[in-house]
């Protein structure tokens, strides 16, 4: 295999001091291969963007090794800088200047030759379909526009390595659509793209290789279909009426156990007591249907898929994201991370 | 959105390594520089109130002390020549103050992190755009104040003495625009830096050389007027519009001895230069 173009090795990072020290990443250990399109997913406040800010040299990490492109980003940080695309996930702009003079300050700041970077500003105005609204203040801009400029800015110096925080939080669908059409295309084309996202679809639909998060640590990664596939077993969803009870809930799923190639079956209280089962293989359901019929029990739905991320994602964690998602909410300082990230 | 058929979206190799580093810097300087004038001029107000408040300053103070004693201000002095060096300095040094002000609001946005996650030859390019952008607007405003100063009588310090303020103010700004520039990097929010500023600027005014001569003082206030930068940046331009200027002419007469106008500018050209070597690791801190 060849050299990750980001390795890091037993990152941890600790904000604060004393007993209001919070650990963001835990030896965390991530390597993205060369020319992926990898998805890094976790809840909120699993030490998705502390990570990506240390890819980007804007924080040191309290130990650990981080290596992007070749270079160690503790040592060289203007060698990592001059090969990294960082889009961040809060887009800051200067709102009286226009997105063409941002763009040029930025290309300015990666030293590119003039003729080069206005050339290139054009050819990114063109990708990225801005150049109606482009030469308007940034601060008239919508959060798609907003979006784009900050993934051209990104791009302007042709990075190794394009790192996007939640690049399409927000979005309508018609700028995501766009945006992951561009990700694709750079993949396509060479450059590693690594993007955070805490949405399942998103990174099922766009990454050729994930690392789940969450505790700041790395709990499951790789390809998201061997990821899928090595949970083994399908997905089905059973409901006997639009909306059943409990009793006769825990009477099917009693009935569901004891059949042959039913591993587990799991009663839904959030959605109207339908069963959950995991089952072996094809042929289950088939039986599962005689089985129903036999004891004389309607089916309003039935509904068999393979695992999905989000399988993945209870098997490595322990509950959905969106569980993750709601424990998280509750305990996290907005003040205190907006101060993190001010430097 | 078009499809990319070309290589537009491929990386390249690092084919500008070998530029020098001084190319890099004044493309990043000059870059830095451009945006915090554009931004002046989309915003005139900050400059036609810049230049105006100096004026105000000019008539008002002018006319209060207008009838001031005889043998107040050496060498039968009127107050208002007397004056015209003390606000164009303090003009100046209350724009480089608040030169941290911006610098920190783009901390407070993110912005800032735009510009540390690009590969800055050196963050000091921050603070040298920002020195470029204050003397600029500093000179404007002085010319302004002399103009004025001219009009009103109190008498004009000729072509040599246009250079010396140029000279002068721009080892000022340097200084108190560093100042400034690392208490934006130190200071947790735009609330200390303002409490700072709000703090420093009013009384370094009041103690200085800017509204009365140390020989009027009480003789703290006269030790504290003596060691305050503003005094060294005042006396030379103050001895340019007396008349009799010449780089070895004694133009201080602090207490602890006398001072000639190349002396003033040596010890604003040390505290530049020890003000700036101390900002330099927070600009670069943690990361460089």
């Amino acid at each position: 295999m060849t050299h990750p173009v980001i390795d890091l090795e037993n990152v941890s990072k600790r904000y604060g001091k004393g007993e209001k020290a919070v650990d963001a990443l835990n030896g965390l250990n991530l390597q993205v291969p060369a020319g992926s399109l990898f998805g890094l997913l976790g809840p909120n406040g699993a030490g998705k963007t502390t990570t990506l800010r240390i890819l980007a040299t804007l924080l040191a990490p309290s130990s650990g090794r981080v290596e992007v492109a070749g270079l160690d980003a503790l040592a060289d940080p203007r060698g990592v800088r001059e090969r990294l695309g960082y889009v961040a996930q809060e887009v800051a702009l200067d709102k009286i200047l226009s997105g063409r003079e941002l763009l040029q300050l930025q290309g300015d700041l990666y030293h590119l030759p003039r003729s080069a970077r206005d050339q290139r500003i054009a050819e990114l105005i063109e990708l990225l379909g801005m150049a109606d609204w482009i030469d308007r203040r940034s601060g008239t801009y919508s959060g798609g526009m907003r979006r784009r400029l900050d993934l051209a800015s990104g791009l302007l110096h042709r990075p190794d390595v394009l790192v996007l925080d939640e690049p399409t939080v927000g979005l309508d669908i018609e700028s995501r659509a766009a945006i992951w059409t561009v990700l694709r295309q750079l993949r396509d084309q060479g450059t590693t793209v690594l993007l955070s996202s805490h949405y399942l679809e998103e990174v099922d639909a766009l990454a050729d290789q994930l690392a789940i998060i969450e505790g700041g640590r790395v709990i499951a990664s790789g390809p998201p279909s061997e990821l899928k596939a090595a949970l083994g077993g399908d997905r089905v969803t059973l409901r006997i009426r639009e909306f059943s009870d409990e009793p006769e809930a825990l009477r099917v799923q009693q009935l569901l156990q004891a059949c042959p190639g039913v591993r587990q079956v799991v009663v839904n209280r959030a959605q109207g007591f339908s069963l959950n089962l995991v089952v072996e293989n094809d042929g289950v359901v088939e039986q599962l249907r005689r089985q129903l019929a036999e004891a004389q029990l309607p089916v309003f739905a039935l509904a068999q898929s393979r695992p999905s991320l989000d399988d993945v994602y209870l098997q490595a964690t322990g509950r959905t994201l969106m569980d993750a998602e709601l424990a998280v909410a509750g305990v996290r300082d907005a003040k205190a991370e907006r101060k993190q990230s001010m430097r | 959105m078009t499809s990319a058929s070309s290589s537009l979206l491929s990386p390249t190799p690092r084919a500008n390594a070998q530029r020098s580093a001084l190319a890099d810097l004044t493309q990043e300087t000059l870059a830095l520089t451009r945006r915090l004038f554009l931004q002046l001029a989309r915003r005139p107000s900050t400059l036609v109130a810049g230049v105006l408040q100096p004026l105000i300053w000019l008539v008002l103070f002018g006319a209060l002390f207008a009838n001031a004693p005889e043998g107040l201000l050496p060498e039968g002095m009127s107050y208002g020549r007397f004056l015209g060096a003390g606000v164009i300095v303090f003009t100046a040094f209350s724009a480089a103050l608040n030169a941290g002000l911006p610098v920190m609001f783009d901390r407070e946005f993110g912005f800032l992190n735009r510009l540390l996650v690009a590969p800055l030859r050196s963050r000091s390019s921050i603070v040298l755009a920002s020195v470029l952008y204050i003397t600029a607007l500093s000179l404007v405003q002085s010319v302004a104040i002399m103009a004025t100063a001219w009009v009103l009588g109190y008498g004009w310090p000729g072509g040599a003495g246009l250079l010396l303020v140029l000279l002068t103010l721009l080892l000022l700004v340097f200084a108190v625009t560093g100042l400034s520039l690392g208490l934006a990097f130190a200071l947790p929010g735009h609330i200390e830096l303002i409490a700072v500023i709000f703090v420093a600027n009013l009384p370094l005014l009041f103690a200085s050389t800017a509204l009365a001569p140390i020989s009027f003082m009480p003789a703290w206030l006269g030790w504290l007027a003596a060691v305050n930068p503003l005094t060294f940046a005042i006396e030379p331009i103050r001895a340019a519009y007396a008349g009799h200027f010449s780089l070895s002419a004694v133009v201080l007469h602090a207490p602890y001895g006398e001072l000639t106008a190349a002396a003033c500018l040596g010890v604003l050209a040390a505290l530049a230069v020890g003000l700036f070597l101390l900002i330099r690791p927070l600009l670069d801190r943690k990361l460089a």
